[in-house]
């Protein structure tokens, strides 16, 4: 069954899903319930599985992620959501602390399967700590796994994954991709979770990302086809860990690697794949790793932000710097 | 001094029984207490002191890292430890080795924690006493989820007060600021979760006295989230039993969080990092010892005529322990290198096997065996 879905009707329904077939699986937010969350991503769950399944916590997100991970010890696999991305650092401690770091500590007695869902990234002209691109602070983190749809369909079986996972995961969510539609088909054996994805083939550089920014590479990609320019798009999907044989592969027919996200760049996702890249596939490569990034300053007022993020033209002008060595 | 007019005490200093109306309700659940019992209350207070002393000591010759002594708190654990069911869950913080030794949990693996063997130490399901928390206050919020849960599972509220689950949460006076035990309260009382706060005040965060935390006294913070609150002679092992019965099976009969602040006092360092003559005063500590927590229990049962082999023997179990645990720490080595990277996920991940197979090949390339 295929259907056309935006991807927050896709995680929707992913979320759906995999409440119905485990009947361990709660979800904890705030304003989740009878709102259906802020982006309506719950939107008609409390009324098909009740207040106990669906909860509208208070509002205290170190709170939300503590009792989840109390929930965990009891058998429970909850799914909370975080209602904005600058909204974790409250839960920052019970997540890189008690959340990661609780399978370890347990040595095998017990497992942690949390997942924690995030709205993340800019472009949809929001106030301070809206549009924020937190997942270099969990990649960091031993004991998370970190991973982020681009597309409905992953959203759909992604979400499902990381809730079958018995491993923490941080599930975020590009927020500027939840209203798109594409194609979900629910029938289909989705990929495993762990495996980034040439998403367009091509010849002469390879461009990098995740979430929004996949989209965006696309547009990049098909512009420069216009120009005569074959560039190749690899949609990361997991953050952490990292499937870096595809990204090698590429690099072995382009030579050059273009890494593009929303965060700041220093001491990111994409400074930790072009150094890897320069480890595993330095003779491959014919230029240095290029990265577009968010600048390392605070997500500035909304009205900046068109100039904050990268845009089509700052990934062609790295595509352009690394052609030109 | 930090007695107040609430303070709820069953057991004089001088081992006789208070006898007024606010504790009137709790002396039924002492007086059904067996002469066993109220041994065993003795027992485990005696032996866990010297156990204590013996850790102390073998921090001090190089065996441990760091030992966190529980020296004067034992009537606060002990008496709430044995006021829970078995079925109910313990969420300790790191200083509750009495408890641990009531749940069965072999106390080396206290010490194997303290010298750097493990960050955990046992299998909490077994026990349903969950590990030590070093982050302060966190393992509230772990407890009011899981006490959430309890009441999801339909396991309490039934009436049944052999099957009836409930949870106990132990924390301290500077772990009262912390947001994380603010945020529990306001779940547990918003869920009305079956979890008991039980708050150790040993008047001391390391340093910094309990008047810094908190202005009033911290029972008031309980009732001030509308939970109900008592605060008790913490160094009154009766009282503590009594309450902490009472407000489990409150908790456990669906009535919704209790809040138990303990009057209580720290009376050897935070840890053995620690000098307490550089923030308190030796008057101060004189106090304490007159309302030391087993001297006036003894008295209690000599009056009761507890026999002198009866002491002699819970003395000479306590030396016993104390031997048992210096031989069996001194033997203790690291734990296999391959700790480092199990269980840091459940499910298989790239990083774990190839980081541990780099330092397996690292090792091989000096020749020797990896």
């Amino acid at each position: 069954m295929s259907e056309m879905l935006s991807m927050a009707k896709a995680i929707n329904l992913g979320l759906k899903q995999a409440m119905t077939d485990d009947s361990s699986v709660i979800l904890m937010g705030e304003d989740i319930g009878t709102l259906g969350g802020v982006f309506r991503v719950t939107e008609g769950l409390k009324t098909e599985f009740g207040e106990n399944r669906v909860l509208d916590t208070p509002l205290a997100e170190s709170g939300i992620v503590g009792t989840a991970i109390g929930l965990a010890m009891r058998g429970y696999r909850p799914v909370c959501e975080i209602q904005f991305d600058g909204f974790v650092f409250p839960a920052f401690d019970q997540i890189v602390s008690q959340l990661a770091k609780q399978t370890s500590r347990h040595q095998g007695t017990q497992s942690f399967p949390v997942v924690i869902r995030i709205p993340y990234g800019g472009h949809i002209g929001a106030v301070e700590h809206h549009q924020e691109s937190p997942e270099a602070y969990f990649a960091h983190t031993a004991g998370l796994r970190v991973m982020s749809p681009a597309t409905p369909n992953d959203g759909f079986h992604m979400i499902q994954q990381a809730i079958r996972s018995n491993d923490p995961v941080i599930f975020l969510e590009p927020k500027a991709r939840y209203w798109p539609k594409g194609e979900v088909d629910m029938n289909s054996t989705p990929a495993p979770v762990y495996q980034s994805r040439v998403v367009r083939t091509g010849t002469d550089a390879t461009l990098v990302g995740h979430g929004a920014m996949v989209a965006m590479l696309l547009d990049a990609a098909e512009l420069a086809a216009q120009e005569g320019r074959s560039l190749e798009v690899i949609d990361l999907r997991s953050i952490s860990p990292i499937d870096y044989d595809p990204i090698v592969a590429s690099v072995g027919k382009t030579g050059r690697l273009i890494v593009a996200q929303e965060a700041p760049g220093n001491a990111s996702v994409g400074s930790e794949i072009a150094a890897t890249i320069s480890e595993r596939a330095f003779f491959s490569l014919e230029a240095p790793v290029q990265r577009v990034s968010g600048f390392d300053t605070p997500f500035p007022p909304a009205n900046l932000e068109s100039i904050y993020l990268p845009d089509v033209d700052r990934i062609l002008d790295a595509v352009d710097r690394a052609l030109a060595y | 001094m930090p007695y107040t007019e609430a303070t709820l005490q069953l057991l004089t200093t001088d081992g006789t029984l208070v006898e007024n109306d606010r504790v009137a309700p709790y002396r039924p659940l002492v007086d059904a207490l067996t002469d066993q019992q109220l041994q065993d209350f003795y027992r485990e207070m005696v032996v866990t002191r010297r156990f204590d002393i013996e850790a102390g000591n073998l921090q001090r010759q190089g065996q441990l890292a760091l030992w966190i002594p529980s020296l004067g708190q034992e009537a606060a654990q002990v008496g709430s430890a044995f006021a829970t069911r078995s079925q109910d869950t313990i969420f300790p913080s790191y200083r509750e080795h009495s408890i641990a030794r009531i749940r069965g949990i072999d106390p080396i693996h206290i010490i194997e924690l303290l010298r750097g063997v493990t960050n955990g130490g046992w299998n909490p399901n077994d026990s349903k006493f969950r590990l030590y928390t070093l982050v302060l206050g966190t393992q509230t919020l772990h407890a009011a989820g899981y006490a959430m849960g309890i009441a999801f599972d339909g396991k309490t509220g039934t009436g049944n007060l052999d099957t009836d689950e409930a949870t106990i949460v132990y924390f301290g006076d500077g772990s009262s600021s912390e947001g994380d035990v603010n945020e529990a309260m306001v779940f547990a009382q918003s869920y009305q979760s079956p979890l008991v706060f039980f708050l150790q005040n040993n008047q001391y965060a390391i340093s910094v006295p309990v008047e810094r935390q908190s202005r009033s006294p911290l029972y008031k913070r309980g009732e001030g989230f509308g939970i109900e609150s008592h605060q008790i002679d913490g160094n009154d092992v009766l009282i503590s039993y009594a309450v902490t019965r009472a407000s489990l099976d409150e908790a456990r009969a669906g009535k919704g969080p209790r809040w138990i602040e303990a009057q209580t006092y720290r009376l050897g360092a935070h840890t053995t990092s620690d000098d307490p003559t550089k923030y308190r005063q030796a008057s101060e500590e004189e106090y304490w010892k007159q309302r030391d927590p087993i001297s006036r229990y003894e008295l209690f049962l000599r009056a009761k005529g507890a026999s002198e082999s009866f002491f002699a023997e819970v003395k000479a179990e306590g030396e016993d322990l104390a031997a048992d645990i210096r031989a069996r720490t001194v033997t203790l080595t690291a734990p296999p290198v391959e700790t480092i990277f199990n269980h840091v996920y459940t499910d298989e991940h790239p990083l774990m096997a190839a980081q541990h197979q780099w330092l397996k090949d690292y090792d091989a390339s000096f020749g020797g065996a990896s």
